[in-house]
C-alpha cells in the first residue's frame, strides 16, 4: 500500500503473534482439555445418565404410543392450558398436517426433547433468577454469562460440548439448554425486580419473613414476566433443535439437516413448516395459560 | 386486649451513607440546608417527641416533604432511625432483633396504605387474611374472622371480587378490613384517606372513629389535610421540615396556634365544627335556664339547638349532668368567626 511507505512496519500491519506460537498454545490448550475431559469421562456420564434416560423414556413414550392416544393427549393438555376451543382445533389441524406427511415420528421425537429441555431450562432458569433479584451483585456476575451464551455462535460452544459429552443426544439437548436458558433467568429476574414497592412494603408491615414475600408477592406477582420467559425458552428451544441435529438429535432437526445437505427443497420446507406448527401451538397454549393466569388483571374498575 | 401507647424520644432520621456521624453537628445547630448542601445528606426527622396516648387517634399531620411518611414508618421500622427511640410497651422497637420485630410485626401492628397496596392476584377475602396467613392462621378460622371485618367495613358481597373490580373507596375499604383482621393493638395509617375523593373521604372517616369507639385501639393517623386531623385526632402533632412545630388537641391548635405557619393553616378550618362548648363557654353563673348540652358539643350544634329552641343562651353540662359553664350566642358568634390577629397572622406569614 503506497500509504504505508512512510510509516514503520509494526504501525502498518498489525504486530501479530507468530504463526507457529499460535499453533503451538493451540495444541496445548486442546490437548489439555481433552485429557482432562479423557480423565473425568466416567464422572461426567454418570452426571449426564439420568438426562438419558428420562429423554430416551420421553422420546420412547411419544413414539411408541399409537399416534391417536398422544393426539389426544396433547389436544387435552393444549384445551386444559388454553381453555380456548378456537387454538384446540388448531392444534388437531396443525398435528393431522405433520402426520398426513410422514413425519409424525420426528415430530414425536423433537416434541420429546424440546419438552426435556423446556423442562431443565425452567428448573435451572427460576433460581437463578431469583438469585439474581435478590442479590445486585449476583446480577452484575450473571449478566455477562448471559450475554456470552446469547451472542456466542451456537457453533462455536457446540465443540466443547461435543469434547466433553461426544456425540448423542444428551450433548444436543445441553447445547439446546445453552441456548434457551437465558431469557428464563432474565425475565425471571425483571418480573421480580418490578414487583410493586408498595406491595413489598405492605407485605413487610405485616410481618413477612423472605420466603413469605418470596412466594405470598414477588413470584405471583412476577408471573406474568415469567410466563413470557418461559414462552421465549420453548421457542428458542425449538429454534436450536436444527442446530443440536449436528451433534446427533433426531427429529425434524435432522431432516431439516439432511434437506440443507442436499438441497431437497421441498423435504426442507416440510420439515421447517412442520417446527413452525409445533412452534405455534406451543406458543398460542402458554400464552393463553398465562392470560388465564392473569385474569384478575383484567377487569379494571372504571 | 389492653392497649398501651407509643413514646417516641428524641428521634433522628439521616438519610444518606453513615447518616449517624452527622448527628452531634445537627444537635449543635446544624441546619437541614447545610447539611445538605455541606455533606449530601438529607435530614428527614429532627428531634422527633411524641407521645402518643393508649387507646386514642393520633393525627400527624404536615404538608408533602414534611417528614410524616419517614416518621409513621419508624413505629413498625419499615425505616430504621439513625437516633433515638420509639418505646412500646416498654420495648424500644428500635433495638428488637429481626425475629422479634418481625413478630411485633405480625401481632402489635397493623398498616392501611395510602394506594392501599393490595395483592391483586388475591380475592378481597384473601387480601383481608393476608395477615392471618403470615401468621399461619389456618384458613378455615382466620375467614371467619376475615368475613367478620369484610362486613363491619361494608364490603359483604365482595368477598370474592379482585381489588381491581373495586373503587377506591372499596380497596380502602379492603386495606381497613386487613388491617383490622390483624387484631393488632396499633394501627397505622399513612395518608390512608388522601387518595379517595371528598365525599367518600368523610365516609371512611365516619368508619374509623365508628370503630375506634368500640376498639380503642392506638391508632396513628397521617394526613396532610387539618380537617381530617382535626376531625380524627384526640392528639394532634403537626410536621414541618422534619420537626414537630406544635402538639395539642384539636382545640389548643384552633385557638392558640403556635406560629404563623400553623396559624395561616387555621385560619381555614371552619370553627364552628371544631371547637367544643367546654373549651368556649363562661364560667357557670348559676342560671340554669336555657338548652342544656354536653361538653364536647361543638358551638355549631349548640348555635343549632339554642336557636331552635328560641333562647340566646344554653348551660353547659360535665358528663353527670352537672352545670360546668353558660354558653351564649355571642361568646359562640366570637369563637366562630377567626380572630382578627389570625388574619394579620396569615398575611405576615404570606
Amino acid at each position: 500500500m503506497a500509504t504505508c511507505n512512510f510509516l514503520p512496519n509494526a504501525l502498518c500491519s498489525f504486530p501479530a503473534i507468530s504463526d507457529a506460537s499460535i499453533r503451538e498454545a493451540r495444541k496445548v490448550i486442546d490437548e489439555g482439555f481433552k485429557s482432562l475431559v479423557r480423565e473425568y469421562t466416567g464422572f461426567i456420564d454418570t452426571i449426564v445418565q439420568p438426562l438419558q434416560w428420562f429423554l430416551n423414556f420421553l422420546e420412547r413414550l411419544f413414539t411408541n404410543s399409537p399416534w391417536i392416544i398422544v393426539l389426544a393427549v396433547i389436544l387435552t393438555i393444549v384445551y386444559l392450558g388454553s381453555r380456548s376451543i378456537r387454538i384446540t382445533i388448531g392444534t388437531a389441524l396443525g398435528m393431522s398436517f405433520i402426520g398426513f406427511i410422514g413425519l409424525w415420528n420426528d415430530a414425536m421425537i423433537t416434541l420429546a426433547i424440546t419438552t426435556v429441555a423446556t423442562l431443565i431450562s425452567i428448573i435451572v432458569g427460576i433460581p437463578i433468577g431469583i438469585l439474581m433479584a435478590r442479590s445486585d451483585r449476583a446480577q452484575a456476575s450473571v449478566n455477562p454469562v448471559l450475554d456470552v451464551m446469547q451472542t456466542l455462535p451456537s457453533f462455536v460452544y457446540l465443540i466443547p460440548v461435543v469434547m466433553i459429552f461426544g456425540i448423542g443426544k444428551v450433548p444436543g439437548l445441553i447445547a439446546v439448554v445453552i441456548y434457551a436458558v437465558p431469557p428464563m433467568i432474565r425475565l425471571t429476574n425483571l418480573g421480580i425486580r418490578l414487583v410493586d414497592k408498595e406491595v413489598l412494603e405492605a407485605a413487610d408491615a405485616f410481618g413477612s419473613s423472605p420466603s413469605q414475600k418470596l412466594k405470598n408477592v414477588q413470584m405471583p406477582l412476577a408471573l406474568p414476566t415469567i410466563m413470557a420467559g418461559i414462552n421465549q425458552t420453548i421457542m428458542m428451544s425449538l429454534a436450536m433443535v436444527v442446530v443440536a441435529s449436528m451433534v446427533g438429535v433426531g427429529g425434524l432437526g435432522r431432516n431439516t439437516l439432511q434437506a440443507i445437505n442436499n438441497q431437497f427443497f421441498t423435504f426442507g420446507i416440510m420439515n421447517g413448516f412442520a417446527l413452525v406448527a409445533i412452534a405455534i401451538i406451543f406458543d398460542r397454549t402458554s400464552q393463553a395459560f398465562g392470560k388465564r393466569l392473569q385474569k384478575h388483571s383484567e377487569v379494571v374498575h372504571g | 386486649m389492653a392497649s398501651h401507647g407509643i413514646e417516641i424520644k428524641g428521634l433522628y432520621k439521616i438519610f444518606g451513607a453513615n447518616g449517624r456521624q452527622y448527628i452531634d453537628a445537627i444537635k449543635a445547630g446544624m441546619t437541614k440546608t447545610e447539611l445538605n448542601k455541606n455533606h449530601g445528606r438529607v435530614l428527614g426527622l429532627k428531634d422527633i417527641n411524641i407521645s402518643m396516648p393508649a387507646g386514642g387517634i393520633t393525627v400527624v399531620m404536615g404538608l408533602s416533604g414534611s417528614g410524616k411518611s419517614t416518621l409513621i414508618r419508624h413505629i413498625n421500622r419499615l425505616i430504621d432511625p439513625t437516633y433515638g427511640e420509639v418505646v412500646y410497651d416498654g420495648v424500644d422497637v428500635c433495638t428488637m432483633s429481626e425475629n422479634d420485630l418481625r413478630e411485633f410485626r405480625r401481632h402489635k401492628t397493623a398498616m392501611v396504605f395510602q394506594k392501599f397496596a393490595l395483592l391483586p392476584h388475591r380475592t378481597v377475602i384473601e387480601n383481608t387474611v393476608y395477615g392471618l396467613d403470615i401468621q399461619g392462621v389456618p384458613r378455615a378460622e382466620s375467614f371467619k374472622k376475615g368475613q367478620y371485618w369484610i362486613e363491619r367495613v361494608g364490603l359483604s358481597g365482595f368477598e370474592n371480587h379482585y381489588p381491581n373490580q373495586l373503587s377506591g373507596g372499596m380497596q380502602q375499604r379492603v386495606g381497613l378490613a386487613r388491617a383490622l383482621t390483624n387484631d393488632a393493638d396499633i394501627l397505622l395509617m399513612d395518608e390512608a384517606y388522601s387518595a379517595l375523593d371528598p365525599l367518600i373521604r368523610v365516609d371512611m372517616q365516619t368508619v374509623l372513629l365508628d370503630l375506634q369507639a368500640e376498639l380503642k385501639k392506638t391508632v396513628v393517623f397521617i394526613t396532610h389535610d387539618l380537617d381530617e386531623a382535626l376531625r380524627l385526632g384526640d392528639k394532634i402533632a403537626i410536621l414541618r421540615d422534619g420537626e414537630v412545630v406544635q402538639q395539642g388537641t384539636g382545640q389548643d391548635i384552633v385557638l392558640s396556634p403556635a406560629d404563623d405557619y400553623i396559624t395561616a393553616f387555621v385560619k381555614e378550618v371552619n370553627r364552628g365544627r371544631v371547637l367544643q362548648a367546654k373549651t368556649v363557654m363562661k364560667p357557670f353563673d348559676g342560671l340554669t335556664d336555657g338548652v342544656r348540652l354536653a361538653g364536647n358539643t361543638t358551638i355549631e350544634a349548640a348555635a343549632r339547638a339554642i336557636c331552635e329552641a328560641s333562647l340566646t343562651r344554653a348551660t353547659v353540662t360535665d358528663p353527670t349532668g352537672a352545670p360546668v359553664g353558660t354558653l351564649d350566642l355571642h361568646t359562640i358568634i366570637s369563637a366562630m368567626v377567626s380572630p382578627a390577629s389570625s388574619e394579620e397572622a396569615r398575611i405576615a406569614a404570606e
